[in-house]
């Protein structure tokens, strides 16, 4: 068998065979282990669970790791849905007498634009978790099993003019990337012997912390009164209500720290303490970050976003589904 | 990859330096073939690498130490760039109260933190420190600081993804978790205020279209940041390091 000349042709057909190979570069650790026992009767075989492994659809998968990608697709229809609805209200029966967010001054500089990214992004995320899990995924939830209020199925929830009240929606908003953000970092390490998969939570993780970012940034400029471009640059104030585009110590408990459904676990410790801290953890790998680089307690805390385990995460997610619903259960 | 991003600004943008040959390396280098199977699929190439590895690079090695290395490098470079930075005109023509300066001044301290802490968890394994070569960047120039801000923000992001995987063992993904979330919230921010609505952007995530029918999932794209392997990146920043500074990432299987 001449190999290079069957990639060679391969090539011709499809220009993507080296990068199939790349993604999914593990098979070729079959021949890395066999190494010194390659035999010319054993490459039709090796060459054939190649291509089947750099073509084919994933093996099962572990149910840990089944699990971990059911949460963050779960997290990620929570999100695609909540934006969708706040774009589309007519589609989804509700009110557009309120302006809740800005289409001024160009289309794509816009308040609105920016949420249609990330409604974009989410939806792509959820093509993506959906194809890694196969049949494994959970079925797909119905927009009625959500409920934006916080109030577990009520609509009656503290949030309740989520899709009226432009303010409400961004509070909520933040609540949901960061929540995001956390959750992400705490499931990657179920992932650690998938490289691929791992490689792919990790680039919906940093996606996650780009949105952040940018509704936290929204949020400033809205205490300044500035929409679109001007945004940017508004400065940072209470956190409750200007936040910086980091998380600064626990926030002062995020966007809603008074309700009944607060928003301070969003940033408080999960369980164990030790291994999901606070957000305004400033211990890392042993070593104290204000005394080992002469920075207070708020840069110190800044610089590094902290894990939250599927537990807290659910917990703080069932607050927005109907309480009949088995998702984040 | 039939696309090689890399969100550089147009002055000092290392995307060029991404060339298509690059890619059929990358794939030899990082296909975890033994060594016998390399050397066929090496006669089966191009041989177009010319890497060098004499004393004119610094290797950061393979595994855990070689992964928390190559961070360790990128991060000496940035924390290096934020330093410069406050040396320039631009940022030392900036009000006390001013926005950007707050901003830039968080990015320092953020950036020092990190640093820091790979340093002293590496202890003796630690590479050497970095010698930059700012020399082709415009200090006093504000879109050209933020446009390079931006460039280095957005490869930290795209090489902490792409490096993950060459961890051995789990121990230091958190903490690799923990500072690349930092790293995305301050490219947006940048990216941001250089264009709003840039946060995310064709050139740094693979952006999800949707279809007109088929229902959720059915259009094109996926969403997910566009993650680059330590060899593209290394070819992109070795420029702003001066030689027996620059990386050899070549280790990495």
């Amino acid at each position: 068998m001449d190999f290079f000349q069957l990639l060679s042709d391969i090539e011709k057909v499809d220009p993507e065979v080296y990068e199939r190979f790349d993604a999914r570069r593990r098979v070729f650790k079959h021949f890395g282990a066999m190494g010194k026992k390659l035999t010319a009767a054993a490459m039709p075989g090796l060459v054939s669970g190649l291509f089947s492994k750099a073509y084919g659809q994933a093996t099962s998968l572990p149910a840990d790791v089944v699990n971990v990608l059911n949460l963050a697709l779960s997290l990620e229809y929570l999100e695609f849905y909540f934006y969708d609805t706040a774009l589309n209200r007519p589609t989804y029966g509700l009110p557009t007498s309120a302006t809740l967010f800005t289409t001024t001054p160009a289309t794509a500089t816009s308040e609105r634009q920016g949420i249609v990214l990330i409604r974009n992004d989410e939806e792509g995320h959820i093509k993506t978790l959906r194809a890694a899990l196969g049949a494994a995924a959970i079925p797909a939830p119905d927009r009625a099993l959500f409920d934006y209020s916080g109030g577990a199925g009520s609509l009656k929830g503290p949030f309740a003019d989520v899709f009226t009240s432009s303010a409400t929606f961004y509070k909520v908003a933040q609540s949901f990337v960061d929540t995001g953000v956390r959750a992400y970092k705490g499931g990657a390490p179920t992932l650690f012997n998938n490289k691929d998969l791992l490689e792919t939570a990790l680039n919906i993780h940093s996606v996650e912390a780009r949105h952040s970012s940018h509704v936290r940034t929204i949020r400033r400029g809205k205490a300044a009164n500035l929409d679109g471009p001007p945004a940017a640059l508004a400065a940072p104030g209470s956190p409750a209500t200007a936040p910086k585009s980091w998380i600064s110590g626990i926030d002062n408990g995020g966007a809603s720290p008074g309700t009944t459904v607060s928003t301070t676990p969003i940033y408080g410790a999960g369980s164990p303490a030790t291994d999901y801290p606070a957000e305004n953890n400033i211990v890392q790998a042993g070593r104290t970050i204000t005394n080992d680089s002469g920075i207070n307690d708020v840069a110190a805390s800044e610089a590094f976003d902290e894990p939250l385990d599927p537990k807290t995460v659910r917990t703080i997610a069932r607050n927005f589904v109907a309480s009949t619903s088995t998702l984040f259960t | 990859m039939t696309e090689l991003p890399f969100s550089g600004p147009t002055p000092g943008n290392a995307g060029s330096l991404l060339t298509t040959p690059l890619q059929r390396r990358s794939f030899l280098r990082y296909s975890g073939a033994g060594v016998a199977l390399t050397g066929l699929l090496l006669a089966g190439c191009d041989d177009d690498d010319s890497t060098d590895h004499s004393a004119a690079f610094v290797d950061v090695g393979s595994g855990d130490l070689g992964v928390l290395n190559y961070a360790y490098a990128l991060e000496q470079l940035e924390y290096a760039f934020y330093t410069q930075v406050k040396n320039g005109a631009y940022y030392k023509g900036l009000g006390a109260s001013s926005v950007e300066k707050q901003i830039l001044d968080d990015l320092a301290f953020h950036e020092k933190a990190h640093v820091d802490l790979f340093r002293n968890a590496l202890g003796s394994n630690a590479i050497k420190d970095l010698e930059p070569d700012f020399s082709t960047i415009n200090f006093d120039d504000r879109s050209i600081v933020l446009g390079t801000a931006r460039a280095f923000e957005d490869t930290g992001v795209a090489a902490y993804n792409g490096a993950a995987r060459y961890f051995e063992t789990p121990t230091y993904l958190p903490l690799a978790g923990k500072i690349v979330s930092v790293e995305a919230r301050h490219a947006a921010l940048i990216r941001d205020i250089l264009s709003f609505n840039a946060f995310v952007a064709t050139d740094v995530v693979d952006l999800y279209t949707p279809a007109a029918t088929g229902g959720i999932g059915a259009g094109a794209g996926s969403g997910l940041e566009r993650s680059l392997r330590p060899a593209l990146i290394v070819n992109a920043v070795n420029q702003y390091l001066q030689v027996g500074s620059k990386l050899n990432v070549s280790k990495f299987v």
